[in-house]
């Protein structure tokens, strides 16, 4: 038995690589429970065949899902998907999600593929989010998503891990989204440049499934390898709803070693935006109220979660857009779709002048479904605002909550929601 | 080995969005084309005027962002050989290696050299000499090294699929 605790990261590697122990720096090769892969799986696959593999490791774990451009904007991406379609049924991929079903993480977690203990690595930064169901779970390029195609094994050097200690209670219209912005402000978009974040400590134990992506699926713009919760009571019952009581439950073992710990205490926060053109150029809302807003995205990997389209939809109920301001609400998956129709949401938000999209990544990459004119604002709840990002290198993009998106599109204004609540 | 290239140099947490825009992501198939898109939002002239062997500076955080592998194959093919960084962010940092692409991690590096200059790097003893100054660096991990002897990830696979038949 190791002399001391490890570390989430460090335990799970270490079964993975079938080691009693591994060390921060050590080279493991582990066979992943799953690799997850979207419209670029058009490009893995061109890759796959010129590495000469001819089928892939096991055609039950490989999860594809297109949502980067869906349904096809344009010959190219129509034909991108004709290829993926062509190659799921050539090999038998049995976990193939077409333009009908959401964004990759969000399905990827609502299909339970997501597990404590399991590793994951997807071809998008964002496969950081199943974190919070206690997975391990990494970005790879296409290049390497086509070797473990092939290859069913990945290499991984095992991170130093940091703790952070999550406590304290939300203040009305606060949440999950302004406490990543708040580290982000904090440590910076290289804070946690190749680590594993462990998020610990009573708020984490609280917290819902959606709030912990949110603050998994950030992780990548902390620059971390990953950031993963000890699975908790949601985790479980997320699971146990879908048929999933097989789990592995892990503790937390106090004597690890953690690279660095900080405690964040959320009752005194407010709500946060990041400003252009970083992530972690972060202001109170208040600071900065009154910044002219022409577009205003609800939705993607980040916040298009039910919970988010709630808090929305709350703020948007019996309002109006303001004039000249676009609303763009997509919601992140079909089922939170139908669920969002069923609670009157999607009504409040036609009503209200928005314009509801299909599930998925919608502009959030610049591709389609309401990009960005020369030097237009778009406030946005999303996980990057680069400069570029939204397909204009003129325009400006915010970061915000749901509740301050749904604020400052009735506004017209970056705007506090207590102002119109 | 030992390679000699120009500078180009840049500062901190140069995005992936910056060295390749995401509206083109799933527009640009061939990479040709995407060099003529490198760095277009961050330094419209480095397309025009990047030579092949040229050599990217920059400071830390170099490559965050997204997972695109077009960030990298735009800099490789527009005639990048060598990208010098005082951190990656990690992803870029194995999508560089995969793509045969040699990144070195020199902290503090970026202050000492300016765009233009001539460097010269000596891969068997690990140094990077500039402006008469050298620079030590350690060497890769055992498998990137391996990966970068093959040309890249898919030379590299190709090989053991080969090995295994």
């Amino acid at each position: 038995m190791p002399q001391k605790g490890r570390t989430l990261a460090e335990r799970i590697l270490a079964k993975k690589a079938l080691k009693d122990i591994v060390v921060p720096g050590e080279i493991v090769t582990v066979q992943p429970d799953y690799v997850l892969s979207h419209d670029n799986s058009s490009a893995i696959i061109k890759g796959f065949k010129k590495m000469g593999a001819k089928n892939v490791f096991d055609p039950e774990r490989i999860v594809i899902v297109l949502d980067h451009v869906v349904p096809a904007a344009a010959e190219t991406h129509a034909l991108s998907h004709k290829e993926i379609r062509q190659f799921v049924s050539e090999q038998g991929i049995k976990h193939f999600y077409d333009i009908n079903r959401g964004i990759c993480h969000q399905v990827f977690v609502e299909e339970g593929f997501a597990r404590p203990g399991y590793v994951v690595v997807g071809s998008d930064s964002h496969t950081t989010t199943y974190g919070a169901m206690g997975t391990f779970s990494v970005g790879i390029g296409r290049t390497e998503t086509a070797s473990v195609w092939a290859l069913g094994e990945i290499w991984l050097r095992v991170p130093e891990s940091f703790k952070f200690t999550l406590k304290g209670k939300f203040k009305p219209w606060v949440g999950a989204k302004d406490l990543a912005l708040h580290i982000l402000g904090k440590i910076g978009a290289d804070g946690a440049i190749y680590k594993s974040i462990e998020f610990v400590g009573p708020l984490a134990d609280e917290m819902s499934v959606s709030d912990r992506m949110v603050l998994a699926n950030l992780s990548a713009e902390m620059g971390a390898k990953n950031g993963i919760f000890y699975p908790n009571k949601a985790v479980k019952e997320f699971l146990y709803e879908r048929g999933i009581e097989d789990i592995e439950i892990f503790e937390p073992e106090p004597d690890a070693t953690y690279e660095m710990e900080m405690e964040f205490d959320v009752s005194q926060l407010d709500p946060l935006v990041a400003m252009p053109h970083s992530v972690d150029n972060v202001k109170r809302v208040d600071e900065v109220r009154g910044i002219r807003v022409d577009q205003v995205l609800i939705g993607t990997c980040t916040n298009g979660r039910l919970e988010d389209l709630e808090i929305a939809a709350k703020i948007l109920k019996g309002r109006k857009v303001a004039r000249g301001v676009r609303l763009l609400v997509f919601p992140a998956s079909y089922p939170i779709f139908l669920e969002a129709l069923r609670k009157g949401y999607i009504e409040t938000f036609i009503d209200c002048g928005g314009v509801v999209m299909n599930p998925g990544c919608g502009p959030c990459l610049g591709g389609h479904e309401g990009v960005l004119a020369p030097s237009e604002v778009c406030l946005s709840t999303a996980n990057r605002n680069f400069k570029g990002r939204m397909g204009c290198n003129t325009a400006e993009i915010y970061l915000s909550n749901p509740a301050v998106a749904a604020a400052s599109a009735i506004t017209g204004y970056i705007t506090n929601p207590n102002e119109v609540i | 080995m030992k390679l000699v290239g120009r500078v180009w140099k840049y500062g901190d947490n140069v995005n992936t969005d910056q060295i390749f825009p995401g509206k083109y992501t799933y527009t640009i198939t061939d990479p040709a084309e995407m060099a003529k898109h490198a760095m277009e939002d961050l330094d419209p002239d480095f397309a025009k005027n990047v030579q092949k062997g040229d050599i990217i500076v920059a400071g830390k955080n170099f490559g965050c962002g997204s997972s695109r592998e077009q960030a990298v194959t735009a800099l490789k093919v527009a005639g990048i050989s060598t990208i010098i960084a005082d951190s990656f962010a990690r992803i870029y940092f194995r999508n560089l290696i995969n793509e045969g692409v040699l990144a070195l991690t020199i902290p503090g590096f970026s202050n000492m050299v300016e765009k233009g200059d001539k460097i010269e790097i000596d891969l068997d003893n690990g140094k990077v000499i500039a402006k008469g100054k050298t620079f030590d660096f350690p060497p890769l991990l055992p498998k990137m090294q391996e990966i970068l002897q093959a040309g890249g990830l898919i030379e590299y696979v190709k090989k053991r699929l080969e090995k295994a038949l």
